[in-house]
């Protein structure tokens, strides 16, 4: 039994067994689709809302892969995904240096403001750092799942996958 | 919350449902008045009032609370304007209604049968259906297009069934509406039922009897005897939560899971501040995922299964939240002065054993059990159907073929009644359930026989793929021995 099924979280090298995990320079090319899918379960919204053909699943029970060349990290899947499984990744620069960007599926509330600072959150639920939030796609433009797009330090990029209480507001007030 | 404090518990902002609450009522709770809202239920207007006992026990007199909120079990009974043995769970508020813990069995009413409707109506249709959640909606919309009449029946005063407290969004097929929040998959085939002109719709009727020559006793709003004849009969009662064996399962804060959607999901009354949710299988993940998003905090999940129950994903999605979910685990003991105060958590050995030493307390205020639902199957037995015990099914069911036909011809099951699994799947059953009445009634002629033919066709194709893969193959092997046992017992071939 993989620890997966006692614990309800993947690891990185997880990911990395099962090839979900995109290589470097895509990473570094522009945002892409994580799936964090790995269960035969029959679902298959993603792969119809992929206006690329980008999601390649050979039967509704088969767990979603993501042709990396073909995604262009528009957001289709992870905006209907059921499981809340999909998530967008990037390296990406930012004068000299590289940060990790990260959208994730968001249902609860508040739905954080743009441009406050947040706790960053890995799949275990510990807080591993700081987030700054630069977008937010508001529920109501998604049937109520907000996507938030949050800046973390590169090596978080695969680690944080969720976000906590707002540590500073947009003008940089501690709450 | 003390139960001074009226109304903390309604919930305001929700990420996704918005309560738009009706006109402000005031019920008698023992003499003190409380505020209710038109169209919520006597329990949900005391819940949120901070009532936790709504009944006590006979003969040992212990307090009990909700267990269900759907009116299929009685411990939320009580007397309300004078009758004993009311379901507070379904009964919606009136204005001065006076209402009172019940104590043991009640009491005879004394109101005179000059309160009653004496007389019974007679009502027939085409397809009676009983029960107006997914798979009897689905039934519904299909047997009108095929040139049926129908009238549907529904003991709740809404329809929808559990499909109306599914706020997440659903697995399943893009061409099913997965990816689509079942609340709004429901509110979309309710205001199709609604527009219809071939659907009558009964709400507040309890179905209760089904006698000889077909005909089925009901009573509406527990007033008046209703007598229903349908040419082809269709009983999509849906299931009832499982209790689990513990010290104190009757205290009051203990709740089938499906008890903390209703509240929450359909009434907007938070069940609790903290949680403890027994059992990690879809249903019981989902519900606390679901309690978050309304506010409560998840103490913790256990599990006596060595492993997690639910999709992967939907587990995942509250782990990240921080929620520990303890496998190998199972719950001892609830504690607490007249309502849950906390539980004791045990370690099971791999013989299911508690370990003796293993044992620690989680304080909490709710109890959720979310231990697998079993098939409400009482009328199917009342009626005749051959009824079986079919593991795989979760529970005693009347045993169906393919076209969900019972061994009583032209009585048919759908959705959780014929076996519990999952919505989408009560929804194609329901279609499959309503072609196979229309047909045996030479209903539809044709081209649009033809339509139908092929919409059969592809529907138990979908259903058979949805029950593809791990995870369906409970279901799958479920159905199959349903279907083998129609063949034995009825020595037709389907």
């Amino acid at each position: 039994m993989s620890d997966w099924q006692t614990e309800g979280y993947l690891t990185v090298d997880d990911l990395k067994e099962k090839g979900n995990i995109p290589p470097e320079e895509r990473l570094r090319k522009a945002p892409v689709a994580i799936t964090e899918c790995i269960q035969e379960i029959p679902c298959n919204p993603c792969k119809a809302a992929c206006p690329f053909d980008a999601i390649l699943m050979e039967t509704i029970t088969a767990p979603p892969k993501v042709d990396f060349d073909k995604c262009t990290g528009c957001t289709m899947c992870m905006r209907v995904c059921p499981g809340l499984t999909i998530f967008m990744v990037y390296l990406r620069k930012k004068g000299g240096e590289e940060v990790g960007e990260i959208t994730i599926p968001y249902e609860l509330l508040p739905v954080p403001e743009k441009m406050s600072v947040v706790e960053a959150i890995n799949r275990r639920g510990e807080i591993v750092g700081e987030a700054v939030i630069t977008r937010v796609f508001p529920p109501e433009k998604n049937s109520g799942t907000a996507l938030i797009t949050m800046e973390v330090p590169a090596e978080l990029l695969m680690e944080v996958r969720s976000i906590g209480r707002v540590i500073r507001g947009p003008e940089g007030v501690s709450r | 919350m003390s139960e001074n404090d009226i109304g903390t518990s309604r919930i305001d902002r929700h990420p996704i449902l918005e309560f738009h609450r009706r006109k402000e009522l005031t019920i008698y709770y023992h003499g003190r008045p409380i505020l209710a809202y038109e169209g919520e239920t006597v329990a949900s207007a005391l819940y949120a009032a901070g009532v936790r006992t709504f009944s006590y026990s006979p003969g040992l007199d212990r307090p009990r609370g909700l267990f269900c909120a759907i009116g299929k079990c009685a411990s939320c009974v009580m007397n309300i304007d004078g009758i004993s043995n009311v379901r507070s769970c379904i009964t919606p508020v009136r204005n001065g209604m006076i209402v009172e813990e019940q104590k043991g069995a009640g009491t005879f009413p004394e109101t005179t049968v000059g309160d009653y409707e004496t007389a019974s109506p007679e009502l027939e249709a085409d397809m009676v259906i009983i029960g107006g959640g997914p798979a009897g909606l689905s039934a519904a919309l299909e047997a009108a297009d095929l040139g049926m009449s129908v009238l549907l029946l529904d003991e709740n005063h809404q329809l929808g069934g559990q499909l109306i407290k599914q706020t997440h969004r659903f697995f399943g097929s893009k061409e099913h509406d997965a990816g689509v929040r079942g609340v709004t998959i429901a509110k979309s085939m309710i205001e199709k039922v609604e527009a219809s002109d071939k659907v009558s719709v009964l709400l507040g009727t309890t179905a209760f009897g089904y006698y000889p020559g077909g005909v089925i006793a009901a009573v509406k709003e527990n007033k008046q005897l209703v007598k229903i004849t349908g040419k082809r009969v269709l009983l999509a009662t849906g299931a009832a939560e499982n209790s689990l064996a513990f010290e104190n399962n009757d205290l009051p804060g203990v709740y089938g899971a499906g008890a903390a959607q209703t509240l929450m999901n359909v009434y907007g009354v938070k069940p609790g501040d903290e949680v403890l949710m027994v059992g990690s299988g879809n249903v019981g993940v989902i519900v606390s995922y679901q309690l978050m998003q309304a506010g409560v905090r998840i103490k913790a999940i256990v599990e006596a299964m060595p492993k997690i129950g639910a999709y992967f994903v939907h587990a995942a999605k509250i782990r990240r939240f921080g929620v520990p979910i303890y496998v190998g685990h199972s719950i001892k003991r609830a504690f607490g002065n007249g309502k849950v105060e906390g539980a004791t958590i045990v370690k099971l050995d791999d013989k299911w054993q508690p370990v003796p030493g293993t044992e620690f307390d989680v304080k909490c205020d709710v109890i959720c059990l979310s231990v697998g639902l079993h098939p409400s199957y009482e009328l199917m037995a009342q009626a005749g159907c051959a009824i079986k015990f079919i593991p795989e099914l979760s529970g005693h069911v009347a045993v169906h073929n393919r076209n969900l036909e019972t061994t009583v011809p032209g009585i048919y099951v759908a959705g959780d009644s014929s076996g519990v699994e999952e919505a989408s799947i009560a929804m194609m059953e329901g279609k499959v359930a309503a072609i196979s009445a229309a047909f045996s009634l030479g209903k539809p002629v044709g081209e649009k026989r033809k339509e139908a033919d092929q919409m059969l066709e592809h529907t138990q194709k979908q259903l058979e793929s949805l029950r593809d893969g791990p995870f369906g193959a409970r279901g799958r092997n479920g159905k199959r021995k349903s279907f083998e046992l129609y063949e034995q017992l009825t020595g037709a071939r389907v």
